[in-house]
């Protein structure tokens, strides 16, 4: 099925482009709320991270989105359908992969990727070329006649992943796909999810993880108590937050207090002798500053360069007040050492 | 392709991946053949002459009467393991990749059925042969075999229909492999092992009201020439009711869990 073109980031596209749209969506179980209207909207074609605590009502949309569980209010389509009315039709679109990897592991890889091939009805020959071909991209060929159980993390992951590509979906929803994975399996997992973009597929996946979200997605959404507090690209949300600051360390009490006299506008620790001096990162405002301390004879025992990561706006966003904030309210920074 | 072209297709799918399972793994499937073969060793040498006597016989008399008995009990037994397998599948994340798959839904439960009945089959045909091999000889033309294993298929089918739906209740696979308990003890109190008009009042009146007894008078007299009487009909009716019964079961506990 021919796919529209992606949307460049940023720029709200025809409605048809939408892969996911989402809106107003709730969900509770008994008392407690987990999705308190949510909305969301991503292109077809590109990453979409939906960033968020433990408990924040990540794998929740996901079951949602995937015809899992029912929503109790909202509406969401997926690839189009509306996953309320017409679950077979999202369900032929769509491939997902869980938490928890969905193996079937008494049978071998192989067969596993076989089963799929033939629920998805695809026919011998096709199956079993498509299934070789899956073998050999998730790097598990040499491992297909061995039972699934016996495989580690990242084989599992990779074996389930495979398996949910077999039927070549148009939108892929991956619930914390590195959650448990050594570093190198993890950036194995982001170059799969590149390359499937780059195919035009659209991937949603949920993490805990800021650099992921960073890394891959282009826009990312952070969940958190059942709402989106923020919504953007990396860049927009690194935004969002005090920009970039030098801080400058000393050893000596009397520098310290010579270096507070130079620097009028730095914010102090007086505890730990540390100054802070907000402006950007550059160069030349470098140079600047470490001209002024020259002139004023000052002698620095550290100094570090700090740029707000996804770390901060994840910390600023998702801690606690920020519930009393309302929206213009300016956002705190915590710091945040890297 | 029709739905009902899928839902076969996609039933057989997944019966192949059951049939695959039970090929690899034989301990469990052969478990619910031991079952009845240990009993037929243990009941023919170790009470067989004491019963044979109380039925106005020996031991090859008791062997005769009692052969009949253990095959419906492994029969009853062998279907309630679906309840494990099906479980298992539940508690485990494959179910939900089948879930968010564009697939017949009841197909996974009727992969299970079928995969069930052929298993139970095959196990009873191990049971027989141990039979024949202890002196068991039965004088059913081959008709009369063919009513046998189909009467079986029948019990079979039903008891699993509702051993999926034990399967689906339960939370744990442990849970799962106790529940069926009382039903693979149900034969005891019927005529299986004695007549029920032995049994003391109370039991007695049990024994010929539940469901295993008239199907082990039928098989009695398919095999060994008994008289049957309205026993088929009333096991006939008993097979449909607890399949409908385990059926609709099922597939009310299936959907709602798809809800959750």
């Amino acid at each position: 099925m021919p796919m529209p073109m992606p949307t460049p980031s940023g720029e709200r596209g025809a409605q048809s482009a939408a892969a996911v749209s989402v809106t107003g969506l709730r969900k509770s179980y008994g008392d407690k709320t987990v999705l308190d209207g949510i909305d969301l909207r991503i292109p077809a074609g590109t990453v979409f991270a939906l960033l968020g605590p433990n408990g924040a009502g990540k794998t929740t949309t996901v079951q949602i989105l995937s015809t899992l569980v029912a929503a109790d209010g909202g509406q969401a389509r997926v690839a189009g359908h509306d996953v309320a009315t017409a679950p077979d039709a999202v369900r032929a679109a769509i491939g997902v992969t869980g938490q928890f990897a969905a193996l079937d592991d008494l049978l071998t890889a192989e067969e596993n990727l076989l089963l799929m091939a033939d629920l998805l009805r695809l026919g011998k020959r096709e199956g079993h070329s498509r299934v070789r071909e899956l073998l050999q991209r998730f790097d598990i060929a040499d491992v297909a006649r061995q039972r699934a159980a016996t495989f580690s993390g990242g084989m599992r992951r990779r074996l389930d992943l495979a398996m949910t590509l077999v039927g070549d979906p148009q939108v892929i929803f991956l619930d914390e796909p590195t959650t448990g994975l050594d570093p190198r399996s993890r950036r194995t997992m982001w170059d799969t999810v590149r390359s499937l973009v780059a195919g035009g597929t659209t991937v949603f996946l949920t993490t805990q993880y800021l650099e992921e979200a960073d890394q891959l997605a282009d826009r990312i959404a952070v969940l958190d108590g059942g709402r989106i507090v923020a919504e953007g690209t990396a860049e927009e949300l690194k935004a969002r937050i005090p920009g970039s600051h030098v801080r400058l360390r000393f050893t000596d009490p009397a520098e310290y207090e010579r270096a507070t006299g130079a620097l009028p506008g730095a914010a102090l620790d007086d505890e730990n002798l540390t100054l802070r001096v907000a402006g950007d990162a550059g160069l030349d405002a470098l140079r600047a500053l470490l001209d002024r301390l020259d002139t004023a004879g000052v002698r620095t025992a550290g100094f570090s360069v700090h740029t707000p990561d996804l770390d901060d706006v994840f910390l600023t966003l998702t801690g606690q007040g920020t519930a009393q904030d309302g929206p213009g309210t300016p956002l705190r920074v915590k710091e945040t050492h890297r | 392709m029709s739905s009902l072209t899928y839902a076969v297709h996609d039933s057989m799918t997944m019966l192949r991946r059951n049939l695959r399972h039970a090929i690899r793994y034989p301990a469990v499937g052969l478990g619910s053949a031991m079952m009845p073969i240990l009993m037929l060793l243990l009941f023919v040498y170790a009470f067989g002459d004491a019963l044979g006597a109380g039925l106005g016989g020996g031991r090859d008399a008791y062997l005769e009467y009692l052969t009949p008995g253990v095959i419906v009990m492994g029969v009853a037994a062998g279907s309630m393991s679906t309840s494990i397998a099906v479980c298992s599948d539940m508690t485990e994340g494959i179910i939900n990749r089948f879930r968010t798959m564009d697939i017949t839904r009841s197909s996974f439960m009727t992969g299970h059925v079928i995969g069930s009945v052929v298993q139970t089959m095959s196990c009873m045909v191990l049971v027989v042969g141990v039979a024949l091999g202890l002196g068991f000889r039965p004088d059913a033309n081959p008709l009369e075999w063919l009513a046998a294993a189909g009467l079986l298929a029948a019990i079979a089918f039903a008891v699993t229909w509702l051993s999926v739906a034990l399967g689906l209740i339960s939370k744990t696979v442990e849970s799962a492999s106790n529940k069926p308990l009382l039903i693979q003890f149900l034969p005891f109190l019927g005529s299986a092992f004695v007549p029920a008009g032995s049994m003391s009042p109370g039991l007695r009146w049990f024994a010929e009201h539940q469901p295993f007894t008239p199907m082990t008078e039928t098989l009695r007299g398919l095999l060994t020439g008994s008289a049957i009487g309205d026993d088929a009909w009333i096991s006939l009716a008993w097979c449909a009711g607890i399949a409908v019964v385990g059926y609709v079961w099922s597939r009310s506990l299936f959907n709602s869990t798809s809800k959750r």
